[in-house]
């Protein structure tokens, strides 16, 4: 599949968007009112920052984003959908917790349930992300269970991540949390590894005589394209990173997420390792979303002459 | 409305035979004037006589070679694809907006471009590549079977068909209600053994394809040349005859063509 680069900004920004504030909801319940009212504003305009650039990224790939509004409306069927409407109706609790935490609005009474409100919403707006992946049955390794868990994983270990360096700029950096992001980061690399070897595993038993049902009759291949220029289902279908580079990228992937790690346990000594190990695990994020759609085959391109899907 | 409407009873579709279609893209090119102007139109092309030439079409006929148990020779088959008006179909229920949309009296699937906000998602959720999406003017496109000819009133009953069927010359598409077991599409498909594109994806096709036809001299053909001259007292004879013929003029005889049959060398 195509990795269109506006999908990749999206999933990544508005992820870890999301998971960041889910975190502070959490923050929220477990210590009460923010501890200054700078550091509580601050981690919301990041948290709401990411996710309104992730859904104007979102917006941008589409061919009309003025009637992007259209899309609130089917969500009885479509994740996509669904995912629209979960977005925003998450902003209204999130904005309302935001000022009660932070205690721009002084109801401290408020903010438990706020914040439960809040952050089961974020969740639920990153599955619904995930669903619209991994409910398409034309991409093997998007229809797979563990889909749903690595951006589940990758959204809250990014999200604790810039927590952790928000803490770290503003000298509230508590050690609870550089090993509560240090086990989030670990638990989104081995679900990223468990991921890659079940879409590794996965038979891929379509062939063209089956796309084609000539393989009734025989060994089918291609003799000629129906067309003499590649079309649109070729290049936003056909794109396919070669295996060899696939290896490397993840294993890319796995090495920023463990000198992130490293670099956060360092951080216990010197807080402002928080923002490079930060830095690397976005890095690791939008790699590994790079690889989610550049390694993803869809069926339809049996038709133009792939062996197996 | 996307939620996909309740089975309908009739079910228009094409029925297509693999057996008579030879590759001759005359459907693919009736429904690209057709529809250009249709209900989907324009369908855009850019550079479209140039070297990188891009554009929207809604039928495509790949050539696929098929290689038989216990032949010598392969055979080619030519494949039209288009959209096959699932029963099921996921490009329809994964539209955010209702633009994709399958209609409840004879399930059509269509897309309205006016609504299509040209996310792309039904192109990735259809196994067929049946979609193909205008970069020109930011919607979807697909076939519309011809909705805009097939209750077209202003035609003469016969012409009230899909440009594509109207076009083949050896009558291999055929347009019918697949849903109605009396119509002549489904007693083709029952008669021919008519099967559906990639049934495990679980969309239900309406359009069905019939398979070619088991080939006449399955079992005795083996690929054999015509006889070259084989140096035998007969070619020897013809060899010497040519040259006893022949004007004695050396260049007259370097300039004329030698059709003695004598190998090089």
């Amino acid at each position: 599949m195509h990795p269109a680069y506006s999908v990749i900004l999206f999933t990544t920004a508005s992820g870890a968007g999301y998971g960041l504030l889910a975190l502070l909801s959490l923050v929220g319940i477990s210590h009460g009112e923010a501890s200054s009212l700078a550091f509580g504003l601050t981690a919301m305009v990041v948290a709401l920052g990411l996710i309104t650039i992730g859904l104007l990224s979102s917006t941008f790939h589409l061919g009309h984003p003025e009637r992007a509004w259209r899309a609130f409306s089917q969500w009885r069927s479509s994740w996509l959908s669904r995912e629209g409407v979960a977005a925003v109706i998450t902003y209204l609790p999130a904005v309302v917790f935001g000022a009660v935490w932070s205690g721009l609005i002084a109801a401290p009474a408020l903010i438990a349930p706020l914040a439960v409100v809040t952050a089961v919403m974020a969740m639920i707006t990153v599955l619904c992300t995930a669903k619209i992946y991994s409910t398409l049955k034309t991409i093997r390794s998007w229809h797979n269970p563990w889909t749903v868990w690595v951006y589940i994983s990758f959204a809250l270990a990014t999200g604790a991540v810039i927590l952790a360096a928000i803490t770290a700029v503003f000298g509230n950096f508590p050690a609870f949390l550089v090993y509560f992001s240090s086990v989030l980061m670990a638990l989104a690399g081995i679900i990223v590894l468990l991921y890659w070897r079940s879409i590794d595993a996965a038979p891929r038993d379509l062939t063209m005589g089956d796309a084609t049902g000539l393989g009734r009759l025989g060994t089918v291949s291609q003799w000629e394209q129906p067309h003499s220029a590649p079309n649109y289902i070729q290049k936003e279908m056909g794109y396919v990173v070669a295996r060899k580079h696939a290896a490397q990228l993840r294993r890319l992937v796995i090495v920023a997420l463990v000198l992130a790690i490293l670099l956060m346990l360092s951080a216990l000594a010197v807080p402002v390792a928080a923002l490079l190990a930060m830095a690397l695990a976005l890095f690791a994020a939008v790699v590994q979303r790079w690889l989610f759609f550049a390694e993803a085959q869809h069926v339809s391109s049996l038709f133009y002459g792939a062996q197996a899907a | 409305m996307t939620s996909l409407p309740p089975p309908s009873a009739k079910k228009l579709g094409l029925v297509i035979d693999l057996d008579t279609c030879v590759g001759c893209q005359a459907c693919t090119t009736s429904c690209k004037e057709w529809n250009t102007q249709g209900y989907s139109g324009p369908l855009t092309d850019t550079n479209p006589y140039g070297s990188d030439p891009s554009g929207v079409w809604l039928n495509r006929v790949h050539g696929y070679e098929v290689m038989e148990e216990g032949q010598a020779q392969s055979r080619i088959v030519n494949f039209p694809r288009s959209c096959l008006h699932c029963e099921e179909p996921a490009c329809v229920t994964v539209c955010p907006t209702g633009a994709s949309y399958k209609r409840a009296e004879d399930g059509i699937v269509l897309v309205n471009p006016e609504t299509c906000i040209g996310c792309k998602l039904c192109s990735w959720a259809c196994p067929y590549g049946a979609r193909e999406y205008d970069q020109s003017q930011g919607v979807m496109k697909k076939c519309t079977l011809c909705v805009d000819r097939i209750y077209n009133e202003n035609f003469e009953p016969e012409d009230r068909q899909p440009a594509c069927v109207k076009a083949c010359p050896t009558g291999a598409r055929h347009f019918g209600d697949l849903g109605d077991e009396t119509s002549k599409v489904s007693q083709l498909v029952a008669e021919r053994g008519g099967y559906d594109l990639l049934p495990e994806m679980g969309y239900k096709p309406v359009n069905k394809y019939l398979p070619p036809r088991a080939r006449r001299d399955a079992t005795n053909t083996r690929a054999e040349a015509l006889p070259r001259p084989d140096g035998s007292a007969f070619d020897r004879l013809f060899q010497w005859a040519d040259k006893v013929l022949s004007p004695r003029k050396a260049s007259a005889r370097a300039n004329e063509p030698d059709h003695s049959g004598k190998l090089e060398g």
